[in-house]
């Protein structure tokens, strides 16, 4: 009945991943969401294309072009062993890269909307009283978009837990370094193990559902309450 | 010192600007993108305002008066444009660092924040120690009993007199006024006028106040710019520019001019104050009868100075003293000046003791009674509204 040791491997695993991942989102994404709900140059519907690129794509594309990129043969690849002295494919590291395209799009979108709906007059009148770009970022941006923020890294932090298809063409199957959740549920079933099959695919069910609750419940309530933006 | 502050202003911008009712709302990137092939209106503005009082800018809407505000807020990029305040140089500057504090047509309080907390958001960036305290400022605007409250909270009125406060708080080298009671109801206008009278007796530092609104300016404004199509048409001391028949400002169905008395006594039981049109007490005892006007009593002592208006619209004209009439101000006057408004209505500048008073009549009475220039007439004026009481 027990979780195996391989599970639990697997379960800090995959929240480590979706930890760093979606710190990592949050920090580019925040920037291209800005740059996109304020852009007008043509450009900008092709950056906003392949942003969303990976909500259409099988993962099984974007893991093959991304391990064929992650090759020490190709520049990516080849970059990365030179600064880190470590491959990218079959490493967690590459797992991190894989993930932050994956989930790129449950990131930045979510936030683009949220920054289409911020008064951008509220940041002129900053701007007089002599707030810097970070000061009106940090005092107004952030807490006025706030439920953007946190529907992007609720998003982005559950949509990596539940990664597959990229994870395993780019990571293979590593218990302790690239063995996912998702991966180690596979494992399960190949071998005819449904309990433990089981055990870890209701616990992401109810994982994914408790967190979706807790994202609408949270807008929910901002929506009754402080009249937002 | 305050004369070496002068705000010295050369602006130069050409852009396209936006049809219908944005017209002066011209966005930050079309205004920079528009090159000048595709710019259609160019705003051309060389002044020197004074280092202290009010200096409005006058003009219809869509002259650019508001993007002239910007330029100087920097919040605009113009293509030419220097300002200095006193020897400080800050056309180079962006905005944020221009120390210029600014009220928008829309209060733009941070929504999120309660009214200290807006307060506070200025109050923590304020650009040096030499402004007024935030008691001071929450005191001038009476907004002590909202502090605790959200801006959705507030009435129009009440947001816009927390918006002037907090751009009081950062201590600004100047603060710049955009129409700041076009969204106001016409209820709470006079509360905020009286507000911003009380900043122009205590502030330091000057202000430029942007308005369509005649009465505005006539009651605030020490200065006065007129703009038309993005060009300056005229600029002087606000009690000159009134009287200047060669201005649109004196041919308009609201034109008034504004005059500067002085409280000679009061008349206890008819319940009135007897008001002098010049100033040096003690000089002319003998003509200053003449020139005074009554209005209902004040609570001055006498001698202290009175701003009032007189509406050209309610100046009528006679050849002798009417002596049995219900009008009380009578005022001899010598007609300088005679300028016609249309085809039936022409407008007369009189000179009653030193200052220049304004009455509308038909051309038909002007004819009937033969007026030119030179000729002695007494002015029946019907209203006087008190402006300001100032103490000396």
């Amino acid at each position: 009945m027990n979780l195996l040791a391989s599970d639990i491997t697997a379960l800090w695993l995959t929240l480590q991943l979706a930890a760093v991942t979606t710190v990592i989102l949050m920090v580019i994404g925040a920037p291209l969401a800005w740059w996109l709900s304020r852009s007008t140059s043509k450009f900008s519907s092709v950056v906003e294309a392949t942003v969303a690129l990976p909500l259409i794509l099988p993962p099984t594309v974007i893991g093959f072009y991304l391990l064929i990129a992650f090759s020490p043969d190709n520049f990516l690849g080849s970059s990365w062993l030179a600064l880190t002295g470590q491959p990218l494919a079959f490493t967690f590291s590459g797992l991190v890269v894989g993930s932050v395209i994956y989930s790129l799009p449950f990131v930045v979108q979510p936030l683009q909307s949220g920054f289409q709906h911020f008064d951008h007059k509220l940041l002129e009148a900053a701007e007089t009283m002599g707030a810097g770009t970070l000061d009106r970022f940090f005092n107004l941006i952030i807490p006025l978009t706030r439920r953007a923020f946190v529907t992007a890294a609720l998003l982005g932090f559950a949509h990596t837990m539940g990664e597959f298809g990229v994870v395993l063409m780019i990571g293979g199957n590593i218990p302790g370094e690239t063995q996912v959740l998702s991966i180690a549920l596979y494992d399960h079933v190949e071998a005819l193990d449904y309990q433990r099959a089981h055990w870890l695919a209701g616990g992401l069910l109810a994982f994914s559902f408790a967190l979706l609750i807790l994202l609408y419940g949270f807008n929910r309530h901002k929506k009754s309450g402080v009249k937002q933006l | 010192m305050s004369g070496d502050k002068k705000i010295q202003l050369a602006v130069e911008h050409s852009f396209l600007k936006k049809g219908g009712a944005q017209k002066e709302r011209v966005q930050k990137k079309s205004a920079q993108k528009a090159n000048s092939q595709e710019a259609d209106f160019t705003l051309a503005i060389k002044a020197q305002l004074p280092s202290k009082g009010i200096t409005a800018i006058y003009g219809p809407s869509g002259c650019g008066k508001t993007t002239l505000l910007r330029c100087i807020a920097g919040l605009e990029q113009a293509d030419h444009s220097q300002l200095h305040i006193g020897a400080d140089d800050l056309g180079a500057l962006p905005a944020k660092q221009r120390q210029l504090g600014y009220v928008f047509q829309e209060d733009r309080l941070f929504p999120h924040l309660s009214v200290d907390g807006n307060l506070n958001f200025a109050w923590k960036r304020r650009f040096s120690d030499n402004g007024p305290s935030k008691q001071q400022v929450i005191a001038w605007l009476d907004i002590e009993i909202l502090l605790d409250r959200k801006p959705d909270q507030l009435s129009g009125g009440q947001k816009q007199r927390v918006a002037i406060a907090r751009a009081l708080l950062t201590a600004p080298r100047c603060l710049l006024l955009d129409e700041p009671l076009a969204g106001v109801d016409s209820k709470a206008r006079n509360p905020i006028l009286r507000h911003l009278e009380t900043l122009a007796e205590n502030l330091s530092i000057p202000m430029v106040y942007v308005s369509h609104n005649l009465d505005e300016i006539t009651r605030l404004a020490d200065h006065l710019i007129i703009m038309d199509q993005g060009r300056l048409v005229a600029e002087g001391p606000l009690l000159d520019m009134l009287s200047r028949l060669d201005l649109d400002v004196t041919r308009q169905e609201s034109a008034a001019v504004v005059l500067n008395t002085r409280i000679v006594d009061h008349d206890d039981r008819y319940s009135l104050t007897q008001l002098a049109l010049s100033l040096d007490s003690g000089v002319s005892l003998g003509s200053e009868s003449d020139a005074q006007l009554s209005v209902g009593q004040l609570s001055g002592e006498p001698g202290n100075t009175v701003r009032v208006r007189i509406p050209s619209r309610d100046v009528s004209i006679a050849l002798e003293r009417p002596s049995q009439s219900s009008i009380l101000n009578i005022l001899p006057g010598v007609i300088s000046e005679i300028e016609s408004i249309d085809g039936a209505r022409v407008i007369i500048k009189t000179e009653v003791a030193g200052q220049a008073i304004l009455a509308r009549i038909t051309r038909k009475s002007m004819e009937h009674l033969q007026l030119e220039t030179g000729k002695q007439v007494y002015l029946q004026i019907k209203t006087v509204a008190l402006l300001s009481e100032t103490l000396n």
